[in-house]
């Protein structure tokens, strides 16, 4: 029995880490979340070389074919360094649809090119969750209608995967006639979301997808736990910024880490953030190997790490006192992306009933 | 990552479960030290169902150190309605240090009968001006003629009505710092000079107590480690504290029958269970003790592999358990409604009154066994390296 990371996922971990710390420094994050696309593409292209985006391919189809546990912690790493690049959507979930609905053909034209980082998939798949403002998508003649939000990973991406209500997913190449796509500006600048509205856009089914719900729920699972997993990266930042940050700066004659009430801060961020890194591990774990698990840990991961993350992010904003609050120090950075993971597919609140459903408690 | 504990343990987890099987309608009856509790204490340990990795001479299993194995054996136990081991803090405290720390003749004496429940423990740390601050302990100890004598007063010792033995922290040392002053000594109850009174708590239960001691006399061999060691002596032992009191496996048990209670209440004949707010709030917790059942399976792991780090994993387990525990109790009593603050045995009492028992009994885990605020305090300096309390003048 062990319970924990391998030797290869922590250096996998250690390496995209120290990546972002030598080339994602806090300049230069503001400098992209300012409109810099050049040094966003840079730190994109450099973090598929170091894999991201061949992980959840499978070998066959020239990826390293990966498991979710690898994904999670490339997800964490991201979190942590808060990187201006995308990843859930398109090198997650968008190989994963494909892994497990898509067509040969759909596979082979795709696939390698994801591995590539040739291709980027952004995926729209909220309306599947919980549609707000009556969006969502139709799909009839081979063409779909309507509009998806909040898609993932959308912006510059070369197609879409997207769901309508019942769970089917469908393949759409951004070059297809019938779409417009506007960005939406979240508060997290370091990742995009757009929504896209579609007429009559020449689709294709992922068949995979057609007659069950089970590709979408593993896809947004598998979602679900990046999400998570970032979360907990960027938590993990800001208490580690608030230890610091306490161990250094000074208050009437003593240094701020030595008043009690800003130690239980840190201590709670800890004995809160701790067992989330074990739980998002979990998950993972059971995405691949317990499948009677794996979605009740994924919703309850996904909802347990928003709260926790929620909660640290306001604590270590206030261990920092007035500098916390500013632009300067950047901790908002963290600050936000944990904001928006803790709303992309679904709230906590949303999650959780879909838990206590998948537990029967409705019966 | 392997959750499998390997094909060997299935051949054990066989064994186990047939042992449980067999023995589920078993009952035990009688208090504590009742011969019902020892015998049904001894066949444990004669299967190595308990004291497992003790060695044979001082009564144990002898069995060797199989991490994987006493997992088996709770996760077996714990899902059925076999009667468990008897714990107690002679058990889960007294009986470590001893092998950790006591002398041959020590270990021969009170380990075996501690096992077997004929010994029954109290732990005599805590006096009135010496709570949070421990080391600050007043109680006295003088040797004379190769006899300890000791003068003072305990407060908060649980099950000091029942025990025949107390390991007890006294000042033989008043003369050096407070931390070397102390030893840790062995105190059999019916010694003349020791008067109990127990100390009603707010459950309405009386499990702890008031302990005076005047001109306790007591052999110079019963004290653990040499003069001075005590405080050491004692910390070996309330690590051991800390990690028993709120088991994540326990709470889910009692999650399960939370879930069950939502499910048979009503109100205005809709499930409660199904009224969004509380369903909302035990998925909150249902979240919660999952993530805690994580934690708990990093800190297995990482002692069957001792390359592998948890340190803080393990400080936050006595916080986190016991808030989480109080909380559960306290939704049941919210499911319940006015129903939930019945007690005793009052008409209309569900399962016997014990959700309000243990929403009570777990707020004094909160302060027993080092309170969660001073474990935030440990978490803070042991783990995250924060700084100690400034000293304050003259204290
Ligand atoms: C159910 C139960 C069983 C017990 N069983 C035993 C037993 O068998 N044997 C035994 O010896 N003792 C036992 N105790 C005593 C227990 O260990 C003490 O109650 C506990 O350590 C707190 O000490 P105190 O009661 O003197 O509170 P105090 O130390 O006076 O604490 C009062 C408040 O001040 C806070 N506080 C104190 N110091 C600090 C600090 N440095 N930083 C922040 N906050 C601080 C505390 O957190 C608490 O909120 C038991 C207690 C309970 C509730």
């Amino acid at each position: 029995m062990y319970f924990g990371l391998s030797e290869e996922q922590k250096s996998l971990e250690d390496n995209i880490k120290k990546y972002l710390d030598d080339n994602a420094s806090i300049e230069i994050i503001r400098s992209v979340v300012e409109g810099d696309l050049d040094k966003a593409n840079e730190i994109h292209r450099g973090l598929v070389d170091l894999g991201i985006s061949s992980l959840m391919v499978p070998e066959e189809y020239g990826g390293l074919g990966l498991d979710m546990l690898f994904a999670t912690v490339v997800a964490g790493a991201l979190g942590y360094g808060t990187a201006p690049c995308p990843y859930a959507g398109a090198y997650v979930m968008a190989p994963l649809a494909l892994s497990i609905a898509g067509s040969d053909k759909q596979k082979e034209e795709w696939l390698p090119k994801i591995a590539g980082g040739e291709a980027l998939i952004g995926v729209g798949i909220s309306e599947y969750i919980g549609a707000r403002e009556n969006a969502g998508i139709e799909f009839s003649n081979d063409s779909v209608s309507g509009r998806c939000l909040f898609v993932i990973d959308g912006i510059n991406a070369d197609a879409f995967i997207v769901s309508n209500k019942s769970g089917e997913l469908f393949l759409i190449p951004s070059d297809s006639s019938g779409i417009e796509i506007v960005e939406l500006t979240t508060v997290d600048k370091t990742r995009t979301s757009i929504e896209i509205i579609f007429k009559n856009a020449k689709a294709e089914v992922l068949p995979g997808s057609s007659d069950n719900k089970s590709a979408a729920d593993k896809v947004v699972d598998a979602g679900r736990l990046m999400l998570s997993a970032d979360t907990v990266g960027a938590a993990q930042v800001m208490l580690d910024k608030s230890v610091a940050y306490a161990l250094e700066r000074k208050q009437f004659g003593r240094l701020i880490g030595s008043f009690q009430a800003v130690k239980h801060m840190c201590a709670e961020m800890a004995a809160e953030l701790e067992p989330c890194h074990s739980m998002v591990w979990h998950a993972a774990h059971c995405l691949d190997n317990v499948p009677e698990e794996s979605r009740l840990m994924a919703c309850h991961t996904k909802a347990h790490v928003s709260e926790v993350g929620k909660q640290i992010s306001k604590t270590a904003t206030e261990v920092h006192g007035g500098m916390g609050f500013t632009d300067e120090l950047g901790l908002h950075y963290w600050f936000k992306r944990i904001g928006l993971n803790r709303q992309l597919l679904g709230s906590p609140e949303l999650i959780r009933e879909e838990a206590a459903k998948l537990q029967g408690f409705d019966q | 990552m392997d959750l499998n504990y390997g094909p060997e343990y299935d051949d054990f987890r066989t064994e186990v479960k047939a042992f449980v099987k067999a023995n589920e309608d078993i009952k035990v009856t009688g208090p504590m030290r009742s011969e019902s509790r020892i015998n049904w204490q001894q066949t444990l340990i004669d299967h190595g169902y308990f004291a497992r990795s003790i060695p044979k001479e001082y009564g144990g299993y002898g069995g060797d150190m199989d991490i994987i194995k006493l997992r088996i054996i709770a996760e077996e136990f714990a899902k059925s309605p076999i009667p468990k081991p008897m714990g107690g803090q002679g058990i889960q405290m007294l009986v470590p240090t001893l092998l950790e720390l006591g002398t041959e003749e020590q270990k021969k004496e009170y380990i075996k009968p501690t096992l077997r429940g004929e010994i029954i423990w109290c732990q005599g740390y805590s006096e009135p001006n010496s709570g949070s601050d421990l080391a600050s302990l007043q109680t006295k100890g003088e040797l004379i003629n190769d006899e300890w004598v000791i003068n003072g007063q305990k407060i908060w010792t649980s099950t000091a009505q029942l025990a025949q033995m107390c390991f007890c922290l006294v000042r033989t040392e008043p003369d050096a710092p407070k931390h070397q002053g102390i030893s840790y000594l062995l105190i059999p109850m019916d010694t003349p000079g020791i008067d109990r009174r127990p100390i009603k708590q707010m459950t309405g239960d009386s499990d702890f107590n008031e302990l005076f001691l005047t001109d306790v006399k007591i052999p110079a061999t019963n004290i653990v480690g040499k003069r001075g060691e005590g405080w050491k002596v004692a910390n070996a032992t309330l690590g051991h504290e800390r990690g028993s009191l709120a088991d994540p496996n326990v709470t889910l048990n009692r999650l399960n029958s939370l879930i069950e209670l939502m499910k048979s209440e009503t109100i205005d004949g809709q499930r409660v269970i199904d009224k969004p707010a509380f369903r909302d709030r035990l998925l909150s917790i249902q979240g919660r003790v999952l993530a805690q059942q994580s934690n708990a399976l990093r800190i297995l792991s990482s002692q069957i592999n001792p390359e592998q780090e948890a340190t803080l994993s393990k400080f936050i387990v006595k916080l986190q358990g016991t808030e989480l525990r109080h909380e559960l109790e306290g939704l049941a009593i919210d499911v319940m409604g006015e129903m939930g603050t019945l007690y005793e045995q009052s008409p209309h009492l569900r399962d016997g009154g014990i959700w309000q028992m243990h929403y009570m009994y777990y707020l004094g885990l909160i302060i027993g066994g080092g309170t969660n605020q001073i474990q935030k305090n440990i978490i803070s300096e042991r783990a995250l390296g924060m700084p100690k309390e400034p000293k304050v003048q003259g204290a």
